[in-house]
């Protein structure tokens, strides 16, 4: 963070946004907005597929804190083994992007945030019922209410930013 | 089939479809799978306060806020031309339990007894959509991800931080249900 300023503006740039996020734009390609109708399009599947698997349920949430179903955990653990084995097919193959770009994962560090602010989003998570994901899904199908739920994350999220430098990490 | 679509998805369908985000994002752009980012996104857009966490170019990132308007809109293709008319079949443990609490009404995805505007401006409905929900958004920026860019993405690519994150989540999870909630639902 300290060097930032020494470098590239695009390179510093890039540290910004990767900030312990998870998920980061690696392309270098600059497209039309409507390029990014693809996400969209994906979206709404991913949408159809929370509500139709019950996924933005807070009793589908209680029942997997409280170990009475199955259900959660084979979603969960089956969307890893998906991901795990596409992702080594990608890099065993070395896969390209449609747009022939080189595909890259970034590496994640270790900080003290994985354990402590970890832990505050499990504590939200069995109140809420959702994680990001399903509270936009939540206010797609709607419930309204979650509207609240939404603006409260949204600002979390911003007082953690504005108070990040004095947590620990 | 449509009345097969409109009766809830197994889990292995669910998790296929939720799994194959990952390939599709990075084959697509290069994108690496995640949500919580939206919430840093949105901030960075609207008000940035010239917070340095905030300052960047948050356009680069507006993929993630189409995907989320996506979700959105999918929702609500699902619940108003997919939705299953049934009640939601609970595990009978939970649902005895839920409704020791008062909490009976699972004709919906969401419980009526919480989720209503009416509800809000209780000491409950405080904690359960203005606390929870600071909760969540200020979570998952501290931890760098959710369930989606820490246990998914995260474990598909054998992060072990994710790994570390996504138990930290679950053990949160679990001491909320088990210790907490009990008192927070007869408030």
């Amino acid at each position: 963070m300290e060097t930032a300023s020494q470098q590239t503006p695009a390179t510093a740039d890039l540290q910004q946004r990767e900030l312990d996020a998870m998920c980061v734009n690696e392309s270098v390609l600059k497209h039309p907005w409507w390029y990014n109708l693809k996400y969209s399009a994906w979206g709404i599947l991913f949408g159809i597929v929370f509500v139709k698997a019950e996924i933005v349920s807070w009793f589908r949430i209680q029942e997997m804190f409280r170990f009475e179903s199955f259900h959660m955990y084979g979603v969960i653990g089956t969307a890893v083994m998906v991901g795990l084995i596409s992702v080594l097919l990608i890099k065993r193959t070395k896969a390209r992007t449609i747009y022939g770009e080189e595909i890259h994962i970034p590496d994640k560090t270790f900080n003290k945030g994985q354990v402590y602010g970890a832990l505050i989003f499990g504590l939200g998570w069995a109140i809420t019922g959702a994680c990001p994901g399903p509270l936009f899904a939540q206010i797609g199908a709607g419930y309204s209410v979650v509207i609240v739920t939404f603006i409260s994350a949204v600002a979390g999220t911003w007082v953690y930013g504005r108070f990040r430098e004095k947590l620990p990490h | 089939m449509l009345e097969a679509i409109k009766q809830p998805w197994p889990w292995y369908v669910a998790g296929a479809l939720i799994g194959l985000t990952v390939p599709y994002l990075l084959l697509v752009g290069n994108k690496t799978f995640g949500i919580s980012s939206s919430l840093r996104h949105l901030c960075a857009a609207c008000l940035p306060a010239n917070i340095k966490f905030f300052k960047y170019d948050w356009k680069k990132e507006a993929w993630n806020l189409f995907f989320v308007g996506g979700i959105a809109l999918g929702a609500f293709i699902a619940a108003n031309l997919l939705s299953n008319p049934d009640p939601i079949e609970l595990a009978v443990p939970t649902a005895e339990y839920l409704a020791s609490k008062g909490i009976t009404d699972t004709s919906s995805l969401q419980p009526s007894e919480i989720f209503s505007w009416d509800q809000l401006f209780t000491l409950r409905g405080l904690i359960f959509f203005v606390i929870g929900g600071f909760m969540v958004g200020f979570g998952t920026r501290y931890a760098g991800g959710c369930t989606s860019g820490h246990a998914i993405m995260g474990l598909s690519s054998l992060q072990w931080p994710s790994l570390i994150a996504t138990m930290m989540f679950m053990i949160g999870g679990i001491l909320m249900t088990w210790f907490i909630l009990p008192t927070l639902l007869t408030l």
